[in-house]
């Protein structure tokens, strides 16, 4: 039971940087169709960011998120704006190839710069943990649970309370009518693809100081992104977080009880059940798939 | 005409080892070879019936796997007293094995995975090939793990009335691949000019069209994936064979990525395209190394394959083609894309 209790926390800690990842990939791939498979070199660039602000720049700890985030969106608008923009009309399977390219290249090039050696990122919290009862955490995974919480609000009011907010989702369900109602798709798009970049990489930012920082750390965090996404139905922000949250607990449950070796087969073997028997997500109205 | 192109090259590639004595580049030809036949399986379920697998390298693995712990024979407990335990067979039939394992994997995937189109099959398929991975990583009992399968045996060809030829150098082992690559490509194409073959182009360019003339679309499909991960698993066979030790690490991802390069700068859905395309970017490392670092040829690798697809989205093979005015087949195919397109319109 204690365990259970203790699992149940380190859920909720890894669920909010999940669902965060999972809030950007699925407005990326809902609304413009394109599997983004640089979503996964966004979040380690955040991770980076993190590092390099904290021990090269030696600036606060609290600073780096912003920059961290500031620099997902400007890198995700430039992503956007020379591969995507080109592009617009072509076929999905196009566009995913040039976003595997653009991951390959971006993954190397972040190999060539920093290394292959993992880096840890320093923290100003204090080491003991929070202990009540029969359970622990670290007041660093607490700031990520709260940091994340946050961010998950704000994009959340983002796309249900602001303009822009309101024309994303006017674009994501039917793009030429949208147009025609005088909104700049073509800028939605970039905004968009911007957005969630921004999301990966504040996720990338605050998974980084609790695990080590590499340049292959997101290649799981982009499959889970994956099956966050589906798990939570295309372009469903409330399903992102659901599905964020199922899939750290089915993490946590498996790792635990299972072999801590099938950790990272959980989120794919969801991915599978729920095409199988559910393909248009746990929480969407219908719509086809196939 | 086509044949007699075909037939030369073949000939030009028997000539290879004959010419060119240099151990590496060898060595790079073979592995090229191993990968190109990886293409051609991928190509026949990417560029004839559109559907795009990312996870094309888990057939490539089983079949290594397979073809290995044959020859190499295992014993796994699977509940407490209960073990299998095989003695090793030769590797001849490992390959086989391999072929038909990974073949009934193909079905598998294809009968639960074809329920679901586009990036959804394409996640599904990457799914499966990590999932495989994980297994061959933590099922140390059969396979190893990270440790790896080590002293693989070569490949022992008996021949009636000569005795045994272990096909242990790589003179032996690029006419090996060179002849299973022969055959699958001749296989690939004598099923792509079939009605099978028609079938499969049908659904690729208006499905709704050709479920309404009658063709059996998961029958169509299973069929090409069954096929596709059978050769698929016989390259993996000769990988496993080849390079005598296997880990984990063939499952990466990067080769189904490396495999995907090949068929679409060659051009998908042309039978000469993954060999055309294979050739230049299996060949390209070797060019690369000496000038600059690995992290740098990768980069080169993401660069060239979006500069190809910003170039030539169709690929090399039929972009030629169509300036050499050989593209008899490519201008029914753009009238077909257009018929298709205006029923698409007309849908909409």
């Amino acid at each position: 039971m204690d365990q259970l209790l203790q699992h149940l926390v380190n859920m909720l800690v890894l669920g909010g940087t999940y669902a965060l990842l999972g809030i950007g990939l699925t407005l990326i791939f809902g609304i413009m169709n394109v599997v983004n498979f640089t979503h996964g070199i966004l979040y380690t660039f955040g991770a980076y960011m993190m590092f390099i602000v904290v021990h090269q720049l030696g600036l606060n700890f609290f600073l780096a998120l912003p920059v961290a985030i500031v620099a997902g969106w400007l890198l995700g608008a430039l992503i956007e704006i020379t591969l995507l923009r080109p592009l617009r009309g072509a076929d999905i399977d196009t566009t995913m190839l040039v976003m595997i390219g653009a991951w390959i290249a971006m993954q190397s090039g972040a190999l060539w710069i920093w290394g292959g050696v993992a880096k840890s990122i320093d923290n100003p919290f204090p080491d003991a943990p929070l202990v009540i009862g029969p359970v622990s955490v670290s007041w660093l995974r607490l700031f990520v649970l709260f940091a994340a919480a946050l961010l998950i609000v704000l994009a959340y009011s983002l796309i249900n309370l602001t303009k822009l907010g309101k024309a994303m989702r006017a674009t994501f369900q039917d793009s030429d009518t949208a147009a025609l109602m005088g909104v700049n798709v073509s800028l939605i798009y970039t905004s968009t693809f911007a957005i969630g970049s921004s999301l990966a990489a504040a996720a990338g930012a605050l998974l980084g100081p609790v695990y080590v920082v590499f340049p292959q750390m997101g290649d799981l965090a982009a499959v889970k992104a994956f099956a966050i996404v589906i798990l939570g139905g295309l372009g469903n922000i409330t399903g992102a977080v659901i599905g964020g949250f199922i899939l750290a607990l089915a993490e946590e449950l498996g790792a635990g009880y299972v072999s801590s070796g099938y950790r990272d087969a959980m989120g794919f073997l969801i991915i599978i059940m729920v095409l199988i028997f559910k393909p248009t997500g746990l929480f969407a109205r219908a719509e086809r798939v196939g | 005409m086509k044949q007699i192109v075909t037939l030369l090259c073949l000939a030009f590639f028997a000539s290879v080892p004959m010419w060119l004595t240099d151990p590496y580049l060898l060595n790079a030809l073979i592995t090229t070879g191993i990968f190109i036949i990886g293409a051609m399986s991928l190509n026949l379920l990417l560029g004839f019936t559109g559907q795009l697998s990312l996870g094309h390298i888990a057939f490539f693995g089983i079949g290594a796997y397979v073809s290995a712990l044959t020859s190499l024979g295992f014993d796994v407990p699977i509940y407490g007293d209960f073990h299998i335990v095989h003695v090793p067979w030769p590797p001849i039939a490992g390959f086989l094995l391999a072929i038909v394992i990974s073949g009934f994997c193909g079905y598998l995937v294809g009968r639960l995975s074809f329920s679901v189109r586009g990036a959804y099959f394409v996640i599904v398929t990457i799914s499966f090939a990590e999932v495989v991975r994980l297994v061959a990583l933590n099922w140390v009992e059969l396979t190893q793990g990270p440790l790896a399968l080590t002293n693989i045996p070569s490949i022992t060809i008996g021949l009636p009335g000569l005795g045994y030829l272990v096909l242990k150098t790589k003179f032996h082992n690029y006419y090996l691949v060179l002849a299973v690559a022969a055959i699958s490509y001749f296989l690939i194409s004598r099923l792509v000019h079939s009605h099978y073959g028609r079938a499969m182009r049908g659904l690729m360019e208006n499905e709704t069209l050709a479920v309404a003339v009658g063709i059996d679309v998961t029958k169509t499909l299973t069929l090409a994936a069954v096929i596709s991960a059978g050769i698929a698993g016989a390259a993996g066979s000769l990988y496993a064979h080849y390079i005598r030790i296997i880990d984990p690490d063939v499952f990466a991802f990067i080769s189904t990525v490396t495999m995907v390069i090949m068929v679409v700068s060659g051009g998908k859905g042309s039978l000469a395209g993954p060999v055309v395309g294979g050739v230049i970017f299996g060949l390209l490392p070797v060019f690369l190394r000496p000038i600059m670092p690995p992290e740098a040829q990768w980069i080169t690798y993401g660069v060239v394959l979006i500069v190809i697809l910003f170039v030539m989205p169709r690929g090399i093979v039929p972009s030629l083609a169509a300036k050499l005015g050989l593209a008899r087949a490519g201008g029914t195919r753009r009238a077909s894309v257009a018929v298709s397109e205006r029923t698409a319109e007309e849908h909409a």
